[in-house]
């Protein structure tokens, strides 16, 4: 339980926030001081891959077979449909009758 | 700077497109989200004080974990402690508002742009960057996703608060996979043949090894980083 502490709770929510903004703004903030040259620009270009994969790539290194099928239904599915619900719908779809199933 | 001059910005259609798009990970943002009310209805806070952080705050994982882990008294040390442990969690989006200079650099409402940032969790981010690809470039489209999960985040904190874990085990519905099937199925709409895979692939062995030998925070940074770094030596 907590105490009742109403200005240390604000000190911390302001503590937080101040975190979170000084990472969301300061990388974008940071590129603005400077030119973005062309290998920098396929650095940022190849990002959103690169954080996908590190984050997916320890779920699956620990989720067990339940986590494989799912995702790779969802896989398959958005190649075939390319549709990001039909996918989404999948990924869940499977991962629930693999767990049901005891997968 | 790429902007075309002639396209409109902060547009109620790009703002709805935005919103919409995010429809499909509502029950991955709510389960998060209360997953979140529950911890903070066990440590003892008050409704209000739980959905007060998760408006300011939005950051899930740092929410969680910093409350899970909150101090017995409330003192210079330990908030700051919490802060650091919050930008330590969230210093991936060191890199992902870095990527978003190209696109939003040339968009001159400033105070916007930086109000969408403050928001800019990995589910607009994602679809933000798939529109910028598809030739969109409108800002209010990630501003719309953005609010979509603001709401969902927000508005599912209170469920968990009170019901909490008699909700059931969200893993026997498939709802933990969510968040992991849509990097997926992004991953899939950024497929451009094998050669701007490898950064993926050193992308992920190097978070696997992170987490592996240092746990916690870091995985998520270091294969960014290694994974976007390679990503820039390799040729097309």
């Amino acid at each position: 339980m907590i105490e009742r502490d109403p200005i240390g709770f604000v000190a911390m929510l302001a503590g937080m926030a101040a975190a979170v903004i000084f990472c969301r703004i300061g990388g974008y903030w940071l590129l603005g001081r400077f030119p973005i040259g062309a290998r920098l620009r396929k650095m940022l270009n190849a990002l959103p891959g690169a954080v996908i994969a590190s984050t997916i790539a320890p779920i699956l290194f620990t989720g067990g077979a339940s986590a494989w099928v799912a995702l790779l239904a969802a896989a398959v599915t958005m190649i075939a449909a390319r549709n990001d619900f039909a996918a989404l719908a999948a990924g869940v779809a499977v991962a629930v009758a693999a767990r049901a199933a005891g997968i | 700077m790429d902007a075309t001059p002639h396209q409109p910005r902060w547009t109620l259609e790009a703002f709805r497109a935005g919103a919409m798009a995010t429809v499909p990970l509502l029950p991955g943002l709510c389960a998060f989200g209360i997953a979140f009310g529950t911890v903070a209805a066990r440590q003892g806070f008050s409704l209000l004080d739980a959905c007060l952080m998760s408006a300011t705050v939005f950051a899930g994982v740092a929410q969680i974990i910093v409350v899970d882990a909150w101090p017995k008294e409330l003192t210079a040390a330990t908030i700051f402690t919490g802060a650091v442990v919050t930008a330590l969690i969230c210093s991936r989006f060191i890199l992902i508002g870095a990527s978003m200079r190209p696109w939003f650099g040339a968009v001159p409402e400033r105070g916007l742009v930086y109000f969408t940032l403050y928001l800019l969790v990995e589910p607009p981010w994602l679809l933000g960057t798939r529109y910028y690809n598809n030739g969109g470039r409108d800002p209010a489209f990630v501003l719309g996703s953005c609010t979509m999960c603001w709401l969902s985040w927000v508005g599912s904190t209170a469920p968990g608060y009170w019901v909490g874990a008699s909700v059931g085990d969200p893993q026997r519905f498939g709802l933990d996979l969510i968040m992991p099937a849509f990097f997926v199925v992004m991953l899939v709409s950024m497929w451009q043949g094998p050669r701007r895979a490898v950064g993926w692939a050193v992308g992920s062995v190097v978070a696997v090894a992170t987490e592996r030998f240092f746990g916690g925070f870091w995985y998520v940074l270091a294969g960014a980083l290694a994974g976007s770094f390679v990503g820039g030596f390799v040729d097309d």
